[in-house]
């Protein structure tokens, strides 16, 4: 391995090492500082979050102390989630994630076992038309949805939106999917089959089984198209069925107005918690994923 | 696999696509020919002993009757193309005649809500995709040199900013470049200027909005480098450097080769990726400044109106402008294929 690849060029190069290391704390600071600091400032009062006098004032929570006693206070979470109804949001995501990704995986991984496992022409075709659906903007097709939806008075629902975002998304799970399927040997089926077995039996009973970490992956990409979505559910949900993102886009232009901006930062926070858990548990799950698709075209 | 078993296979996956990809397309394509009805004006004369005056007024059950039967509007063919808010042909010529260089020309397109979005979507993504694809590949080098834990621990932070939802991770950068934030605050004290706003002006607006792109993307070219150094050419290196090439040397003529078709792979993403350009608009609140492809559908799809003619048309030359950004990539493909038959 070339772990040390650059430390092994000798010449000048400890100048190289530094401007490495500090290239790196630099990437590093720049990436997680945000997070860290909007975290901390969640606790505190708008004029600590926000400091016109003194920008320690957002460590220290001066005012935040001067008005609750303590540095730290719940008041934008209590506003957000109990005064806003930030947990009908919440629930609203959790429904919505869980079924996306359930019924994602199922018809994907159907589609892309026949996909990987299939010489004939139209499997070109098919893949090709899955990668130009890929790359369009979701939002182009709304246009078309609402017409009928509104019409048949599916608009605003919970499930609707799920078909919605399961069919946007099939197009990127087929692919990942079908390039974690061709890396299991095709003798697997084979003697599956000549074991007796017939192809849905190979299927179910032999491949899945071995398929589990490439599901578990693309579970997990699937999961983030769908919490992460902004244009689609925003435009598919009515106002009270809508989920965290659609949420705090709403809220940004009413409590900018009513002064009730950590309500926003509080509710902000709250939806990046889960993702940071996700990455906190998945992180190797997440770097094989991103990478499964260079690998393997 | 049979002809029969693939049936079956691909069946739900197939409805799903075609119900909810294929059809909106052509419902979409359909719609952007269309324009909404007019109201059926009528025109009564009314005499008195005075005289007789014409009263225009709108003919409330002929116009539902008009709209309940012919729900998509009416046929224009191309004329929602060619009007003021998309292609505006009628503008652009007159401004072409009027305009003494092409600078002053193209400054002025800009102008058209059109033209402005497509230059800022353009500019956004040619600036974003080198920049991360550079960072990304200066991170991965740096990063393949440290130990183990610590690495671990850095890939950890970098995933950070890919995976946050964009719109938040745009809303946590806009408080703190706001001018009260720490980030507005420290901008503001070294260019000794307090009344420095990012907000105010077009040029930091954009500036500010590829910032924000970049760190978005890093992440991703980021990863995907690193894990292509993991399986470089060791020999090549050694009798490289045996050789005296120097660490921008082996950079050049081993690391960039050996992981070139990563590079293709990262670019071809982004592009798709930055083309469709929405949410730190809006996160940004930087609409005054900057529009997007993306966020004039959304514009038109929203709000009371919801003028869908309008945004399938917009809808439309964005899928338009996705098929000629990507064509290189699809031809080659289908080359690839028809080699192989």
């Amino acid at each position: 391995m070339i772990f040390n690849f650059y430390k092994s060029t000798k010449n000048n190069s400890s100048f190289k090492a530094i401007i490495i290391y500090l290239l790196i704390f630099l990437w590093v600071l720049v990436a997680a500082f945000p997070f860290i600091w909007t975290f901390w400032g969640s606790f505190k009062v708008e004029l600590d979050f926000f400091s016109i006098s003194n920008w320690t004032n957002a460590i220290t929570g001066k005012n935040t102390k001067q008005t609750y006693g303590s540095p730290f206070t719940f008041i934008g979470y209590h506003g957000a989630w109990v005064q806003e109804e930030f947990w009908k949001a919440f629930i609203n995501t959790s429904l919505v994630c869980f079924f996306v990704v359930i019924t994602s995986l199922t018809i994907g991984t159907l589609g892309a076992y026949a996909l990987s496992r299939s010489n004939f022409k139209y499997t070109f075709w098919l893949l090709i038309m899955a990668l130009i659906f890929r790359a369009m903007p979701p939002i182009t097709l709304v246009a078309g949805y609402l017409p009928p939806f509104f019409e048949w008075n599916l608009w605003g629902t919970l499930p609707t939106t799920i078909i919605v975002l399961v069919s946007i998304n099939q197009p990127f799970t087929l692919w990942m999917l079908h390039s974690f399927f061709q890396n299991i040997p095709k003798e697997l089926d084979e003697s599956a089959k000549v074991d007796g077995c017939s192809q849905y039996q190979a299927f179910g009973h032999v491949i899945v089984p071995v398929m589990w970490p490439g599901i578990i992956t693309t579970g997990l990409f699937s999961f983030l198209l769908a919490y992460n979505d902004f244009a689609v559910t925003s435009m598919l949900l009515s106002d009270e069925n809508r989920t965290m993102i659609p949420k705090i886009a709403a809220f940004l232009g009413t409590t900018y107005t009513e002064g009730n901006v950590m309500f926003a930062v509080a509710a902000v926070v709250s939806a990046t918690v889960p993702l940071f858990i996700l990455i906190m548990f998945f992180q190797t799950k997440l770097v094989s994923g991103l990478t499964q698709g260079a690998v393997k075209g | 696999m049979k002809h029969k078993t693939f049936f079956w296979f691909i069946l739900p996956t197939f409805l799903a696509m075609f119900f909810f990809i294929t059809l909106p397309i052509i419902s979409v394509t359909i719609q952007s020919l269309h324009t909404p009805h007019e109201n059926v004006l009528v025109t009564v004369e009314n005499c008195d002993p005075f005289g007789c005056k014409k009263a225009t007024s709108i003919n409330h059950e002929a116009t539902q009757n008009l709209k309940k039967n012919n729900p998509l509007g009416k046929y224009v063919g191309l004329d929602v193309y060619f009007d003021r808010g998309h292609l505006a042909i009628e503008q652009v010529k007159d401004l072409w005649s009027k305009t003494n260089n092409f600078f002053e020309f193209l400054k002025l397109t800009a102008d058209l809500p059109f033209y402005k979005a497509l230059f800022f979507t353009l500019t956004f993504t040619f600036t974003v995709t080198p920049i991360m694809l550079v960072l990304g590949l200066l991170i991965a080098l740096g990063v393949n040199s440290f130990n183990k834990k610590l690495k671990g621990l850095i890939i950890f932070f970098s995933l950070l900013p890919m995976i946050v939802t964009p719109l938040i991770g745009s809303i946590i950068l806009f408080w703190m470049i706001d001018s009260r934030g720490i980030v507005g605050n420290l901008l503001q004290i070294l260019f000794e200027d307090p009344g420095l706003s990012l907000k105010a002006s077009t040029f930091l607006t954009w500036i500010m909005l590829i910032v924000y792109g970049v760190w978005h993307a890093i992440p991703f070219s980021f990863i995907v480098f690193y894990a292509g150094l993991q399986t470089l050419p060791k020999d090549q290196i050694e009798s490289a450097q045996i050789d005296g090439a120097n660490t921008f040397q082996q950079t050049i003529h081993i690391i960039i080769p050996h992981i070139m078709p990563l590079i293709t792979f990262v670019t071809l993403m982004q592009l798709m990726d930055n083309f469709r350009v929405f949410e730190p608009i809006v996160g940004f609140n930087a609409e005054a400044h900057a529009t997007s492809l993306s966020w004039i559908i959304f514009n038109d799809l929203g709000g009371e109106t919801r003028q869908l003619s309008a945004a399938a048309t917009s809808s439309i030359l964005t899928i338009l402008g996705i098929i000629i950004l990507l064509l290189p990539v699809l031809i080659k493909t289908w080359k690839e294929f028809e080699f192989k038959k």
